[in-house]
């Protein structure tokens, strides 16, 4: 096939603008749009939970390319402009200010939005945490605040609560599992990470749900759990998760499903594409559907799509990754732990607090890998993974023709 | 072409590594980036441009025209 004549791609963060700069790479010359919702420049969310919140960083460190860098992409960035719906058979998007956009090829690239609960808002001093200016507000009633908790356990709960003790605030972290990050990391580890918690002073809350907000004069004063206890708090952070920003595509066409639904190639609809946090592809080495919110996974498939975009067809099938940095302690996570799987150690020690675990299933297979202070040599040990992720270990059908 | 990497923004991803191993380097003790060559040969120009494109912690920057 040929190159389409040109590219609009919806999402100007970290994916959307490494979709762009793929295709250029690549030697597309055609015309290609940016369309993103927030007003500034394409930013980095890693570091809003870290530097920008501790303020080690000002916001436009945060930046994902200077402008000169994105002057020479010789794309048409349209920022500020939320998209509001799309015609799929006429790759058509339309913007919230009635503008009609359209090309040969769309991606999608609209990330994900903060999950609010109903039982978690409605009270000035609660916060979400998922844009540059989400974090400029949590910083600024954060250097106010005296007790900080934070309602969520996974990788943000567990980061905004790291960033927060070493700020000063005494912060307690609450979620339903029984370590922080539980689900990313399985038990051993998990446990490994709410003892690091523990001993910086972070308060740890396991296995706790959240039932709703204690205020007084419109303002929290405490969360309170199913349980019935009270956590005082004058500052909440809801860190519940994220849910993938598809609600613009309702009556589409596309088919959505936690994400939008794409194959193998990450194509939603002929000439389109979904990449990063709200692309749920199939991965053809695991035989099943994934999404993926890391940021890695949004460049590399962004790559992919690119490469896609100009007649590559080729499957995407990562082993997924993340990193995390917490409390002095870097750790890296390669592959999918699963629940169960048993854990060795293959270098450094836990003692020593450098170390590289092995998560092994029920047959003895490498499915995941994690660096605690030791990134090298994590990756080194990714290898071990490839057989488990690789296209060719399963004769999965290729995706539908085009 | 001339690189330039910025450590303090480093996550210690390594995909560089894996793109250019004769460009870029891990430290061992925690992961971040060491630049081995700071204005590497013709031929490692496009495993440069694709280690800037995809370092997830755009910590790699490229000068074209120096």
């Amino acid at each position: 096939m040929s190159a389409p004549s040109d590219v609009l791609v919806v999402g100007a963060s970290a994916a959307g603008l490494a979709v762009t700069e793929s295709l250029r790479r690549k030697g597309y010359g055609g015309r290609i749009t940016l369309l993103g919702e927030e007003a500034g420049a394409p930013y980095d969310r890693p570091p809003l939970s870290k530097q920008v919140l501790a303020g080690t960083w000002e916001a436009e460190r945060a930046q994902l390319r200077t402008r000169d860098v994105l002057d020479a992409l010789d794309a048409e960035l349209v920022l500020g402009q939320r998209a509001v719906a799309l015609d799929a058979a006429a790759r058509t998007v339309r913007t919230e200010s009635g503008t009609e956009l359209r090309a040969e090829a769309v991606v999608l690239a609209t990330g994900l939005h903060a999950r609010r609960l109903p039982g978690l808002s409605g009270a000035a001093g609660v916060h979400v945490l998922r844009t540059l200016d989400d974090a400029g507000r949590l910083r600024e009633e954060l250097l106010k605040a005296e007790r900080v908790v934070v309602v969520g356990d996974g990788v943000l709960g567990a980061e905004i609560a790291a960033t927060a003790r070493l700020m000063g605030v005494d912060v307690t972290l609450a979620g339903p599992q029984k370590a922080p990050m539980q689900a990313q990391l399985g038990d051993d580890i998990a446990q490994l990470l709410a003892g690091l918690h523990g001993e910086h002073g972070v308060r740890l809350r396991p296995g706790s749900l959240v039932d709703g907000l204690e205020t007084a004069d419109g303002r929290v004063t405490g969360v309170r759990t199913a349980g019935g206890e009270v956590l005082p708090a004058d500052l909440v952070v809801a860190a519940v998760g994220g849910v993938p920003a598809t609600d613009w595509l309702t009556g589409s066409g596309l088919v959505l499903r936690d994400g939008v639904v794409c194959d193998s190639r990450c194509r939603a609809a002929e000439d389109i594409y979904a990449a990063g946090d709200v692309a749920r592809f199939h991965h053809e080495g695991l035989g099943r559907s994934l999404r993926l919110e890391n940021r890695t996974n949004a460049t590399e498939q962004a790559v992919l799509v690119a490469a896609n975009i100009l007649g590559e067809d080729r499957p995407y099938s990562p082993v997924p990754y993340f990193w995390t940095d917490q409390l002095g302690v870097k750790l890296q996570v390669y592959g999918l732990p699963a629940p169960g799987a048993t854990v060795h150690i293959a270098e450094g020690a836990v003692g020593q607090g450098r170390f590289v675990a092995r998560y092994l299933d029920g047959e003895g297979r490498p499915v995941a890998v994690l660096g605690w202070n030791m990134p090298k040599q994590a990756r080194l040990h990714r290898q071990h993974l490839l057989d488990r992720y690789a296209p060719a270990s399963r004769s999965a059908p290729a995706a539908a023709p085009r | 072409m001339r690189i330039t990497v910025d450590e303090e923004k480093c996550c210690g991803a390594g995909q560089c590594v894996v793109i250019a191993p004769e460009v870029f380097d891990q430290r061992d003790e925690d992961g971040i980036v060491v630049l081995l060559d700071a204005a590497p040969a013709a031929d490692q120009y496009e495993g440069a441009r694709e280690s800037a494109g995809v370092c997830p912690a755009a910590a790699i920057h490229l000068h074209e025209d120096a």
